[in-house]
């Protein structure tokens, strides 16, 4: 997960935030990071260009950028599943 | 044309690795410097604890570097937010960010970048920033128009549509770049100077 907060950190900008600021279970938005609406974005495309991954369903987009941790089960999911 | 004076209460002056406040140099980067290094130096210097900063374009950033040095010495409190304006100028519109947003175009189109791909965003982080409602207005002319931004805003004024107005040229194109940036009020504050053609020329032609 410390790899995906440093992806996170680089694609968003964060200057002033270290890794270790980011709690794995903070929520990513709003009270928790305060990232905002182009911020989820530049989270969808971080997935497309580190993961190959893209997101099918944006309904899923609240879930799966609910915190680091969720973002990475994730991944870690999409990449199990048989290309 | 206009119904009563106004005046230039503050100005702030940004270009060649050097931030002016009315008329007096007030910090300078090494000759040469980056722009990107320069605003951030300038950043961490006059403001911080605005992360938001950090997003911005290298137009969004000069402008509102040059509102936060200008308003450090006029703070418009007194005006209600609702009547501060802002008018706006510069020769390559967001010709800069839009270039930058086109180079990502052939792999993925950065989201970022893209908001920031209209000339008239600067105004918006501004007023963000400050929690300014009042009109405004973003001019794209071949080059600085003291005449024309003096014009606007004396109508503003003269108008009732606004107390207070920031206005100038902001301009940018990869490591040039130039900030002019007035404060003009119907009230006069120490050191300013009547609201005039030849007035704002003089600080826009400050050198150290």
């Amino acid at each position: 997960m410390a790899d995906l907060k440093a992806q996170i950190i680089e694609q968003l900008n964060l200057q002033e935030v270290k890794p270790e600021d980011i709690g794995n279970d903070q929520p990513l938005f709003k009270e928790g990071l305060g990232l905002d609406s182009i911020d989820a974005l530049e989270l969808i495309v971080l997935l497309q260009q580190h993961y190959g991954i893209r997101i099918a369903n944006p309904e899923q987009g609240p879930e799966i950028f609910q915190s680091v941790r969720t973002m990475a089960t994730y991944i870690t999911a999409q990449q199990k599943q048989p290309g | 044309m206009s119904n009563a004076n106004a005046y230039i209460t503050a100005s702030c002056v940004i270009r060649d690795q050097q931030v002016f406040s009315n008329g007096s140099l007030l910090w300078q980067d090494a000759p040469g410097a980056e722009l990107t290094d320069f605003l951030r130096k300038g950043y961490d210097r006059f403001s911080g604890q605005y992360p938001k900063f950090h997003k911005m374009d290298a137009l969004s950033k000069l402008g509102w570097l040059a509102a936060e040095v200008l308003l450090r010495t006029a703070p418009v409190e007194d005006h209600l937010p609702e009547q501060v304006a802002i008018v706006l100028s510069n020769r390559s519109a967001s010709l800069d960010t839009d270039l930058r947003y086109y180079n990502t175009v052939k792999d993925i189109p950065s989201p970022a970048l893209f908001v920031y791909t209209l000339a008239n965003i600067v105004i918006g982080e501004i007023c963000i920033r400050h929690g300014f409602k009042g009109e405004h207005i973003f001019f794209t002319t071949g080059g600085f128009d003291a005449r024309q931004i003096m014009a606007y805003a004396q109508i503003l004024l003269d108008t009732g549509a606004a107390t207070a107005c920031l206005c100038g040229w902001v301009e940018v194109m990869e490591q040039q770049y130039e900030v002019v940036l007035y404060l003009v009020e119907r009230q006069q504050r120490e050191e300013s100077k009547l609201l005039t053609v030849e007035e704002m020329k003089k600080i826009y032609d400050l050198k150290s």
